[in-house]
């Protein structure tokens, strides 16, 4: 038999991954769509003698050209060689999850219907008669329970008989005589021109009277335009006369009424809706006194699970490479080819793997937070202060915070963000939060020169961090980001108890997603750094003669203005950009001190002045973040052109920051 | 616009905790982005909207409609004008 293709469609939290993981278990592939950042994922089944292959879809409310998220469903649904859509729908929420699976309607989708979260519906006495509800809309409907698998064959019979006899499920829509005259007329323009068929007509002339761009570039491409325009902007002034709305709330309205409909007809819900269980937790969780508190609470918890488990963990893992190296270096002795293993390759395999503790506890607590609908009213408690402060949906909030501990997982923590473009500037603006790595590079610099006032400094270092991604946020809203509104709203999914597989799935498969993409990448610069430090052949491993000390020495004068004009601080820059933790050992081994006592302190005060010092830590701490970070935006955005704009927009900030800093301080007498 | 001077007309962001009111309509000031968005999610004529909380910081606001629950900015529930169901 041939392959099936099937799409599966819905709501956010209707429990479309859970159905999806339950359906091809470990056979899926996690990656993009192409182009975008949207995530894709794909995975398939085997039954009856067919391979089933599934892709899961990104959680939509609406099919309009909205967001990227949206057009992307759309163009499968209207574009891919798909022999099926499956529309998860919760039993709880029928009313706008029908909204949905009424634009597919529209569309002509071949649909099968999947009602979801059917015991708690009961609980709260929602009775639905599927019967019915298959009659009404002309498309199979089918209960199932996504967590324990109810209904899983009945769905995949559905599908094997749905995917042979395939309905156009527009039939059953009605939109009233009014409307549907009118949408008629409209349509026989529209059918003049064969190009414009590849979707029905009835839906092209929809999304024309409700304003879609997509759709609106589209037919502006065909010969008979004019006429079309001429004929909607007519129908446009004739409904608007009639209804006193616009075109767009006269369709939307519409959809609700023939929703309606269904509903008397097919769901009988109790007079008097019972108190929920979500209710009562959250008249306490965002409860007016008790809601920062608790948010508080959790994200302290967040940060003690992720950091000070995993840092130790991560420690282990860098001490087992460390004593791995000693070996090497004593097999092998001090040759080019020790120093390939040891500062290339183990240092290259060892950045990588040091994230991974974290990486994973990290996503272990978001995916719980996330499935058990937390994170939504974090987002809900937060809201006021990042869209004060920042221009950005409170759901940027955790991310951000997360950065404190490390870069990498506050990116990756951005995929909680449904709308594009705000991810894209939490991503940009998350490297100015300090991460922990950055830290040794204080300490080392403020027992250097700041031994009074070491707190202090190191506090505004914090604070000039946030204050920096306050005006970046601010400047790329203007410039890069102009237009740009992030809209709040947001429905707050009511409470479940996450489910372990579904959590531990989530977990495993970003974690891997990070070895693997951003893995090599991180490996690929490590070894690159590494050749130009040992090159020349014969020189010492990253001397001023070696490529890296040339560059360091040629680069060098641009750093005068900011005060560290010197060959030692470029090239510690340079490693730097590998991960921080290396800037404070450059100097080390640069100096020739093995351990650093006075002898290096004293160095340090020929190269840097109090002030200068300050000024390089402000490089430091605004400056490029390290590879695994650069390499995480690439994987999460698919492309280069972030990574790129993250890399310049650091640099040029952090230059930036440090050149006032310098040069003011030096006018103020600090020099 | 026509202006109705009917006392039980507000703002949807001037109801007080656990009122209701019934949308009679919405004006997007432009943000036609916004309004396809929120049409979308139920809030269309005659949907009936309960207002449930404010977050603890004076905004946003949570809100019942259709069944489940939503928060939107006060500044983007400002043009929805709703007839107060007693
Ligand atoms: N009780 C119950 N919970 C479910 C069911 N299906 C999914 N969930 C839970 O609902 C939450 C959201 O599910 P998810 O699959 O991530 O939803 P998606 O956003 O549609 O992909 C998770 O906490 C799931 O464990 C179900 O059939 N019954």
């Amino acid at each position: 038999m041939d392959d099936i293709r099937i799409g599966l469609a819905g709501n956010p939290n209707v429990g479309k991954t859970t159905l999806f993981n339950q359906l091809t278990g470990l056979h899926q592939h996690v990656g993009n769509w192409p182009g975008k950042t949207v995530e894709k994922a794909e995975g398939f089944l085997n039954f009856n003698k067919h391979r089933i292959n599934i892709v899961d879809l990104p959680g939509n409310y609406a099919l309009s050209a909205h967001s990227i998220e949206e057009v992307v469903s759309r163009d499968f649904i209207v574009d891919e060689s798909s022999n099926l859509i499956i529309n998860v729908i919760d039993a709880n929420n029928l009313e706008r999850n029908l909204y949905l699976t009424i634009q597919m309607m529209e569309l002509g989708t071949n649909l099968i219907i999947v009602i979801n979260m059917n015991k708690f519906a009961k609980k709260r006495e929602y009775y639905i008669n599927i019967n019915e509800l298959t009659k009404l809309l002309g498309v199979p409907v089918v209960e199932i329970e996504a967590s324990d698998g109810t209904g899983e064959e009945k769905l995949l019979e559905l599908v094997e008989k749905a995917v042979n006899n395939p309905v156009d499920s527009s039939k059953k829509l009605v939109y009233g005589k009014e409307l549907g005259e009118h949408l008629q007329d409209l349509q026989k323009f529209i059918e003049e021109d064969k190009s414009l068929l590849n979707v029905p007509s009835s839906w092209t002339a929809i999304k024309l009277l409700e304003n879609d761009d997509i759709i609106i570039e589209k037919v502006k491409n065909s010969r008979f335009s004019a006429k079309i325009f001429k004929e909607l902007e007519k129908l446009q002034k004739h409904l608007n006369d009639v209804f006193g709305e616009s075109s767009e709330e006269i369709i939307a309205n519409y959809r609700y009424a023939f929703i309606d409909g269904l509903i008397k007809e097919t769901v009988q819900k109790p007079e008097i809706e019972k108190i929920t269980l979500t209710d009562r937790i959250d008249n306490i969780v965002i409860n007016r006194i008790l809601g920062i508190p608790i948010f508080i609470a959790i994200l302290w918890t967040i940060f003690q699970i992720t950091f000070i488990v995993g840092t130790p963990i991560q420690n282990l893992i860098n001490h087992g490479f460390r004593i791995l190296g000693e070996y090497i270096l004593i097999i092998f002795g001090k040759t080019w080819f020790s120093s390939l293993i040891v500062d290339g390759i183990i240092g290259g395999v060892g950045g990588v793997l040091t994230f991974l503790p974290i990486i994973f506890l990290m996503f272990l607590m978001i995916s719980i937070l996330e499935d058990s609908g937390y994170l939504a009213r974090a987002a809900f408690v937060m809201d006021k202060i990042m869209h004060k402060l920042v221009g950005l949906h409170g759901k940027a909030f955790i991310p951000m915070i997360l950065g404190f501990g490390c870069t990498v997982p506050g990116i990756m923590a951005t995929r909680t963000m449904e709308h594009e473009r705000d991810r894209l500037l939490t991503m940009l603006i998350i490297p100015f939060m300090s991460c922990s790595a950055r830290l040794p590079v204080y300490a080392f610099f403020v027992a250097g020169f700041f031994t009074i006032y070491q707190g202090e400094i190191i506090l505004s270092l914090y604070l000039i961090g946030i204050i920096v991604a306050i005006i970046v946020a601010f400047l790329l809203k203007k410039s890069l980001f102009k237009g740009m509104t992030s809209p709040f709203v947001m429905e707050l999914p009511s409470y479940k108890l996450p489910s372990v597989k579904g959590v531990l799935m989530h977990t495993w498969e970003k974690g891997y997603a990070f070895i693997k993409r951003a893995g090599t990448i991180i490996l690929a610069a490590s070894v690159i750094i590494w050749i130009l430090s040992s090159l020349p052949i014969g020189v010492e491993y990253g001397a001023q003669e070696s490529i890296t000390g040339q560059i360091g020495t040629f680069i060098a004068p641009i750093f005068a203005p900011l005060g560290f004009g010197n060959w030692q601080s470029a090239v510690s820059l340079i490693f730097g950009v590998v991960s921080k933790e290396i800037v404070v050992a450059t100097y080390g081994t640069l100096f020739g001190v093995v351990e650093s006592g006075s002898g290096i302190t004293a160095t340090l005060h020929g190269l840097f002045t109090p002030l200068s010092a300050y000024a390089f830590m402000v490089f430091v701490l605004l400056y490029v973040p390290c590879f695994a970070s650069i390499a995480t935006v690439k994987q999460e955005t698919n492309s280069w052109k972030w990574p790129l704009m993250m890399v310049v927009i650091t640099t040029l900030t952090a230059y930036t920051i440090s050149f006032i800093i310098y040069q003011g301080g030096i006018l103020l007498g600090f020099g | 616009m026509e202006e109705k001077k009917n006392k039980s007309i507000k703002s949807l962001n001037e109801l007080k905790n656990g009122e209701k009111g019934t949308i009679v309509s919405f004006n997007d000031k432009g943000n036609n982005e916004l309004k396809r968005h929120l049409l979308g999610m139920g809030f269309v004529k005659g949907s009936e909207i309960t207002f449930e909380k404010t977050a603890p910081l004076g905004d946003p606001i949570k809100l019942k409609l259709k069944g489940y629950s939503i928060c939107i900015r006060k500044n983007e529930a400002e043009n929805i004008k709703v007839q107060l169901v007693i």
